[in-house]
């Protein structure tokens, strides 16, 4: 009889495989320190925050912001191009995202009419006699709030990666959520400024002071601000200082270039200059050349910083934000404008931050209670079933690589639940090989040959084991579809561990019995099998 | 080594309703459980912040809950011990929305003169987020035991189904009161652990049911109660040994894991014990009370193969080319 059988060889193979490929995730080869990129190393497990420390945030976005704003850049164009065709028009406001203004000449309307419908076509204007007013349709709105969460979505993951963090992980979660994973933080302060970095608007604006008016700011209510179409905004430095701004800006970061940390000449304090694109300069240029005596503020985030006296027209379009600002809180600015503005401010739905001591102590504790479970399982099952016990064992183990050959593959997260799936398994592929185990027994019992017993044990065996696995693979791939985070780490490694298990403790097993069938001697069933029976086995 | 060797049937069914009133005790009085006291939910459903410190010598535990208490911020707010005697956990009903810091940055400001501490993990959940989770995690519950009453109605027949889901729900209720008993914080590795539980009762119950179908060919008697007793003594051996290597494990988890996994290790240990005992002691009985006929199933089983031995037959004669 050829005892190299087909379930044996096909066993060495997933053996084989299941060994090679946890070798990354075991060794946690680290692709920084092989040098010549992650190929030499293969794809491996990722460690969940739990295990390594990290943040964790559930972002959502206030998208109703983005609305807003989006009026508030049309109104800022509507006013760029009425004064490029020299119409002269009063009242320009918004109320409730609703843009109203008034042409004063009616010889003027016409040109209006016309400019309103070749450059805000998405738009449903009314219009009634000399005044106008516009609005954004349904449609409109909808796509910007979307636009909003995905431009959030590309800032946020730009920001990280510019911070040079390992492995961030950024991604649209549901319809309106955002995933922000942020491994490997390693002080408190870091994730201080982590979070500030992702949470910073770095809505960059240039805005006119209200020269006509800025003398009774102090006195100025908001409200009374906003009737005269102005807004008031306080210093960077010095909360007391307010200033009365045009709450139309002349322009905002979106037409920003790029920025860069540098240091003033005379002081040496860190500064950050910006560029502009070619229309933002010119807009820049034609706005300085005509409010020459006034003054402009840099704001950002609603905060000014800083609030010049236009000297001359400044032309090319590189500007510079001064203020009392850390090296670091420099850097970090400049980077959030350089990943550009959010559309809309993002909160919190929820979030897990995990210190690296914890998240070691974790894998400590998981480690240890997976090792303590294993090994008396392992040493129970040699007591109990002899040679049977060891096969079995065989099993165990290569299911074990298996699960983390297939999680390496698959680029998984292991997390504690996980952990946790990966020790339930054990117990599950412990258990296909006791039920066999004692199938096998029974019909050595009633005196029949060892092959018979064998074959026929895994026969009597098969659909218990199969009807059982399958019911908790129903179960775990219903969790996996249903459920999120670490109930999805859970259920994916049990899936693997049952797929993993039959192709061990069943097909496995039967192969290794196969296969050293004609080394099984009758007379040593105690050794091969742990039972004593009085009746002869043929 | 063997320790059930050439068991004699024991009369598992005979004794039936008496367990069985047991078992309509332990069920009621979860429910009582469930209902009076309830489950406490912790922060990944309820919504919430949990902060975890650890100081560097042993935890000034009153000094903290009088500081904590006098802000406003932190009302009702607990504060216990986590574990060892340096760490502490704050809980708190409130959950800050700012992506800034939020409760890291109170808490490290409000602690500061307690004395050299680290914190070592903040926990917030909005209560948008936990309905949403709490909602899935029944969807997920529901769609499975459907899910597998389908299977099992296929591979076995319903009343096996059903004998399956009701041992099903007495596993999860008692598991959920002793939830409730012991005012454990349900969060999402609880119910991984109430899934897990799931999956095991089902495991154990399809195991001992395969060998009472097995049973029904092979036993001669035609009683029901007379099949379920040989079926479940020849299974004991395997329910025992598997149940106490389950056991063993997840003993370890629940001694060695650490203080994060406990509740999640408890739940189990309460599973495993009462999902072995539901097999055989809930699933089967009932079984036999839906009225499950062995002669029926027979005769049904023997009707079946007289098809498919007729279909054999024909297919050979169409072969042979004689029809």
């Amino acid at each position: 009889m050829n005892t190299l059988n087909y379930r044996v060889v096909i066993f060495a193979f997933a053996f084989l495989f299941g060994v090679v490929f946890s070798i990354p995730s075991l060794t946690q080869c680290d692709e920084n320190t092989t040098k010549g990129g992650g190929s030499s190393c293969g794809k491996k497990i990722t460690l969940g925050l739990d295990l390594q420390g990290g943040l964790h945030m559930l972002l959502s976005v206030k998208s109703d912001v983005a609305v807003s704003s989006k009026v508030k850049s049309m109104g800022t164009s509507i006013k760029y191009n009425l004064d490029k065709e020299e119409i002269i028009f009063d009242a320009l406001k918004i109320d409730d995202n609703i843009i109203t203004f008034e042409v004063l000449d009616k010889d003027d309307l016409p040109k209006v009419v016309k400019i309103l419908s070749e450059e805000f076509k998405e738009v449903a204007v009314k219009q009634n006699g000399m005044n106008f007013s516009l609005e954004l349709t349904d449609e409109l709105i909808a796509s910007t709030k979307q636009n909003a969460i995905n431009q959030a979505v590309d800032t946020i993951r730009n920001r990280l990666n510019m911070f040079g963090l390992a492995e961030p992980t950024v991604a649209k979660q549901g319809k309106d959520k955002i995933l922000v994973e942020v491994p490997g933080i390693k002080t408190e302060a870091d994730e201080n400024r982590i979070r500030k970095l992702i949470a910073k608007s770095a809505h960059l604006q240039m805005m006119a002071v209200d020269e006509a008016r800025a003398a009774r700011v102090d006195m100025m209510s908001d409200g009374e601000a906003r009737k005269y179409g102005d807004v008031i905004l306080r210093d960077v430095a010095d909360n007391r200082t307010k200033y009365l701004l045009y709450a139309i800006p002349i322009l905002d970061g979106s037409m920003l270039t790029d920025a860069k940390v540098g240091y003033g000449k005379n002081n040496n304090q860190p500064q950050i200059n910006f560029t502009l694109n070619g229309q933002g300069a010119k807009i820049f240029g034609d706005f300085t050349a005509k409010s020459v005596g006034k003054r402009m503020a840099v704001v950002l985030d609603n905060q000014v910083y800083t609030a010049p006296n236009i000297v001359q027209r400044i032309g090319g379009g590189h500007v510079q934000i001064t203020g009392a600002f850390t090296p670091q809180e420099a850097h970090d600015i400049a980077i959030a404008l350089r990943s550009g503005a959010l559309l809309a401010p993002v909160q919190v739905e929820s979030q897990r931050s995990i210190g690296p001591s914890l998240g070691e102590d974790n894998i400590n504790a998981s480690i240890i209670a997976l090792v303590i479970g294993f090994l008396s399982v392992v040493v129970f099952m040699v007591l109990y079933y002899g040679m049977a016990g060891v096969i079995s064992n065989v099993a165990l183990v290569a299911n074990l690589f298996l699960i983390l050959a297939v999680m390496s593959l698959f680029q998984a997260t292991l997390t504690l639940p996980g952990m946790a799936g990966i020790v339930l398994t054990v117990g599950m592929s412990v258990d296909a090989n006791v039920i066999i185990n004692e199938r096998i027994r029974e019909l050595l019992h009633e005196g029949n040959s060892i092959t018979k017993s064998i074959e026929q044990g895994y026969n009597n065996a098969f659909t218990a084991i199969w009807d059982a696995n399958i019911t908790t693979l129903i179960a775990a791939v219903v969790l996996f579809a249903y459920g999120t985070g670490p109930i999805k780490g859970f259920s994916l490694t049990i899936s693997i561990g049952i797929l993993a298990s039959m192709l061990t403790a069943i097909l496995g097993t039967h192969g290794i019995y196969q296969w050293l069938l004609p080394k099984i001697d009758k007379k040593r069933l105690g050794f091969w099998f742990g039972i004593k029976t009085d009746k002869e086995v043929k | 080594m063997e320790v059930f060797k050439g068991q004699k049937t024991i009369d598992f069914m005979g004794n039936a309703k008496k367990v069985a009133s047991l078992s309509i005790a332990l069920v009621t009085i979860s429910i009582i459980l469930l209902f009076t006291r309830g489950l406490n939910y912790g922060i990944d459903f309820a919504g919430g912040t949990i902060i975890q410190v650890k100081y560097e010598t042993t935890a000034p535990i009153e000094k903290v809950r009088d500081i904590v208490s006098q802000n406003p911020k932190y009302k009702g707010a607990t504060v216990t011990s986590f574990g060892s005697d340096s760490e502490i956990v704050i809980r708190t009903k409130q959950a800050s929305k700012s992506v800034k810091g939020g409760a890291k940055i109170e808490v490290r400001e409000m602690l500061k003169d307690t004395g050299k501490f680290e914190i070592r993990r903040v926990d917030m959940v909005g209560p948008a987020v936990g309905d949403e989770l709490r909602e899935k995690g029944l969807m997920a519950m529901l769609l499975s035991i459907i899910g597998i009453i389908i299977y099992l109605s296929f591979r076995f027949e319903w009343r096996f189904a059903i004998a399956s889901v009701v041992a099903l729900i007495h596993d999860v209720t008692i598991a959920m009161g002793s939830l409730a008993l012991f005012q454990i914080d349900v969060n999402l590795p609880i119910l991984a652990a109430i899934l897990t539980i799931l999956g095991y009762s089902l495991n154990d119950t399809v195991i001992v049911f395969d060998r009472i179908r097995d049973g029904i060919r092979t036993i001669k008697s035609p009683e029901m109660s007379d099949v379920i007793n040989e079926s479940v003594t020849k299974t004991l051996s395997r329910t025992t040994l598997t149940s106490l290597t389950t056991f063993f494990v997840v003993l370890t988890l629940y001694l060695f894991g650490g203080e994060i996994i406990n509740g999640f290790s408890f739940t189990l240990l309460v599973g495993v014990v009462v999902g072995t005992y539901s097999s055989i002691f809930v699933a089967s009985p009932v079984l036999m009370w839906l009225k499950f006929s062995v002669l029926e199933f027979r005769a049904r089983e023997a009707a079946k193969l007289k098809r498919e031995k007729e279909k054999e037959k024909m297919r050979a004669m169409y072969e042979q080319g004689t029809m």
